[in-house]
């Protein structure tokens, strides 16, 4: 019969095979793919820059970016591609909150430099290899004009 | 209620309970700006903020209820009193005041804007000695007990490996990779991982007190449930991997174990209820046992089902980051931890204080309206979801003209939140009638049991 004694080895003992593959792709991931994957080589002070306006601003509560995070306002990833840099500028220095279509933004009122700072980072963001995210649309739209 | 020290337990359900009310206030507060009525409080309260309080609070309360049911049962199951009481209460009083802090703090842009890991560092610091006092308390009176049961090994493991992971999400990356990447260690390790084992150890004492079922055949199949868990669940953080610029042979590994996941929480539905057949005994506190075995099922299907619904690449590629996600996160939390809780609370209240409130049919109705609503609002969300999907991703709509298609769904969520909210209203009037744990119970309340009549 299989007994507690079983049970046990079989918890202890798949655990730690579990978690030992787990780690060594985790190291494989980290050392030699993700550098690639991400062009780590291209953070640059400005993208770092960048990445702390938008945590300390908690862009993460309102939007997604690679897909994580709140789903009240657009997915962030191909922001850049999609609307440019100038229009991304003046959203993110307008002093009062951005909104055509209803729902309201934190009015941020950058400064030149953070908004520039905050496009390096979303710049380097669109630019990682995501294994085909966001996917481009399979249905054709209904007429929209 | 055998020892005196278990009462203790008392103050950490009933910052639990309240905290519950605040996150349910902050839910309402996004669906009003869902459904573009934010104007008048936008300035002090916008969106981000009102999400940020709504997950940590719903964090707080469910780590504070976590932390009163091993109050209250590692002193029971290891047969003596917990070391140090008012040490106790002074991690109560600062665990509860960091929470505030923490809290209050996001409305002063305070946070460190990461995906439920926004406590700001300095706050961290202080999360981790709260934690450290915490499992030096029950790790003690575990060492110095008369007996190491395996309900109590497991349920210690568990709050033992959730403080180690709290750590790796208190590194910071330059890239937003990494910083994803372990984020996701806290996140997912600790819902499809070592919180299992929590509630594994807790649903097993309940079942034990609940169903008079022998011991030794619980903790056996306790053992396979929580290998099921892991060896699933490790390597199941790749279904977060999958396109966050990590390689694609994350998408074979995540989607594979991933869809393995279900297996654990399948085992722990159907182990709870042969556990209830086989017990051939009946507790009067039907409410407790409501909430346990509503616990094991909507558990199954929250995060089960649900979960396995979007697990696999093919399909997560098109609901990743949607409202899927959230209708699964909605139903996973509430089914798995939140009910989990509430049933300890349930079955703890009438020990401690001495009343039998559990006679009353308030607690019958609490249950069965916060459920009905839970599982309507997991619908509205699963309805606009799928519809987001479609109109945004498959269509190519932009995204704000798909959410005005989809906001009717908002209403009906927000009308299931309501019946929801009402449950729960319920709950926590039958949770201050109870009133106060005393010494000694007036009315001794006991595991007494009822004969079924077979
Ligand atoms: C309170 C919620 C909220 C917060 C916080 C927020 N945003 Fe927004 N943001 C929105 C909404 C809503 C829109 C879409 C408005 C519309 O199109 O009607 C938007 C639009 C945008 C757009 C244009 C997207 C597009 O596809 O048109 C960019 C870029 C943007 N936000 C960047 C940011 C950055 C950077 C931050 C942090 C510094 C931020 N947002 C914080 C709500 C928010
Ligand atoms: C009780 C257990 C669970 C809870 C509380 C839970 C909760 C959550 C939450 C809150 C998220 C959003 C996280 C974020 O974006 O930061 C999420 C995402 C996810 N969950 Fe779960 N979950 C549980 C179990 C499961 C299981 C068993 C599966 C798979 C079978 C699963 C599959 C997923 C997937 C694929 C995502 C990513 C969604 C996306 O791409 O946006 N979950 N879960
Ligand atoms: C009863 C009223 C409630 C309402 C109106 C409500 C509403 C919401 C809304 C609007 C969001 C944000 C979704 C977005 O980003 O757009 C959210 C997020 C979330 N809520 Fe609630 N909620 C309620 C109760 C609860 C309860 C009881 C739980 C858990 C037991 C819960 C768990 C969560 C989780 C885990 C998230 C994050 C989901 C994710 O990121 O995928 N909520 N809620
Ligand atoms: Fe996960």
């Amino acid at each position: 019969m299989f007994s507690k004694k079983n049970a046990q080895i079989f918890f202890f003992g798949g655990t730690f095979l579990s978690f030992a593959v787990f780690i060594g792709l985790s190291w494989h991931s980290i050392a030699y793919e993700i550098p690639k994957q991400t062009n780590s080589a291209a953070i640059t002070e400005d993208v770092v820059r960048g990445k702390r306006i938008w945590e300390k601003n908690n862009c993460m509560g309102c939007h997604t970016l690679l897909g994580e995070g709140a789903y009240y306002a657009p997915e962030l990833t191909k922001v850049i591609e999609r609307r440019g840099p100038e229009m991304i500028k003046s959203i993110l220095k307008s002093p009062t909150p951005w909104g055509p279509r209803g729902r309201l933004m934190v009015a941020y009122n950058m400064s030149e430099q953070d908004a520039n700072d905050v496009i390096a980072f979303l710049t380097w963001c669109g630019n990682i290899d995501l294994n085909g995210f966001p996917p481009k649309p399979v249905l054709s739209q209904p007429t929209k004009n | 209620m055998k020892y005196q020290s278990q009462k203790i337990a008392y103050l950490f359900f009933a910052l639990s309970v309240l905290l519950l009310v605040l996150q349910i206030i902050y839910g309402f507060i996004m669906g009003l700006g869902r459904l573009g009525y934010d104007e008048w409080f936008h300035d002090f309260i916008p969106f981000n903020t009102a999400r940020a309080t709504h997950t940590n609070l719903l964090v707080v309360w469910l780590l504070s209820g976590f932390m009163g049911a091993a109050y209250y049962i590692i002193p029971e199951e290891s047969q003596r009193e917990l070391v140090s009481v008012p040490l106790a209460k002074i991690q109560f009083y600062s665990f509860a005041l960091v929470g505030v802090v923490a809290v209050v703090g996001y409305h002063f842009n305070w946070w460190e804007g990461r995906k439920f890991l926004e406590i700001p560092r300095p706050l961290d610091y202080l999360v981790v000695i709260n934690v450290l006092t915490f499992l030096g308390l029950i790790l003690a009176t575990l060492y110095k007990g008369k007996q190491r049961t395996t309900t109590a090994m497991v349920l210690t493991m568990g709050l033992v490996f959730a403080a180690l992971l709290y750590l790796p999400g208190m590194v910071w990356f330059e890239s937003q990779t990494l910083d994803s990447y372990f984020r996701w260690w806290v996140v997912h390790l600790w819902v499809e991982g070592v919180w299992e084992l929590i509630m594994g150890g807790i649903l097993a004492y309940l079942l034990i007190k609940l169903t008079g079922v022998d011991r030794e055949v619980i903790e056996k199949w306790l053992y396979v449930i929580i290998g099921l868990t892991f060896i699933s669940g490790i390597l199941g953080t790749g279904h977060h991997y999958y396109f966050i610029g990590a390689p694609r042979y994350w998408l074979i590994i995540g989607g594979i174990f991933s869809a393995l996941e279900p297996l654990a929480f399948l085992g722990m539905a159907l182990f709870a209820f042969s556990m209830y057949r086989k017990g051939g005994k009946k507790h009067p506190n039907t409410i407790a046992l409501y909430w346990t075995l509503g616990c094991a099922i909507t558990s199954f299907a929250g995060a089960g089902l649900l979960g396995m619904a979007h697990t696999l690449p093919s399909v997560n590629l098109w609901t990743h980051g949607t409202l899927v996600t959230a209708m699964h996160g909605h139903l996973a939390f509430w089914g798995a931890y939140g009910m989990l809780v509430l049933a300890m609370i349930s079955y703890a209240m009438p020990m401690m204080t001495g009343r039998k409130l559990y006679q009353n049919s308030r607690g019958q109705i609490a249950f069965w309206t916060a459920n009905i609503g839970m599982i309507g609002m997991t619908t509205a969300l699963a309805a606009a979801g799928v519809a987001q999907v479609y109109l945004e991703r498959r269509m190519g709509m932009e995204f704000m003209d798909a959410q005005n298609e989809i906001s009717v769904h908002f209403l009906i969520m927000l009308a299931s939140a309501s019946l929801f909210a009402f449950g729960i209203v319920l709950y926590i009037i039958d949770f201050f009638k109870y009133g106060r744990p005393v010494d000694t119970p007036s009315q001794q309340v006991e595991d007494s049991f009822i004969a079924v009549s077979e």
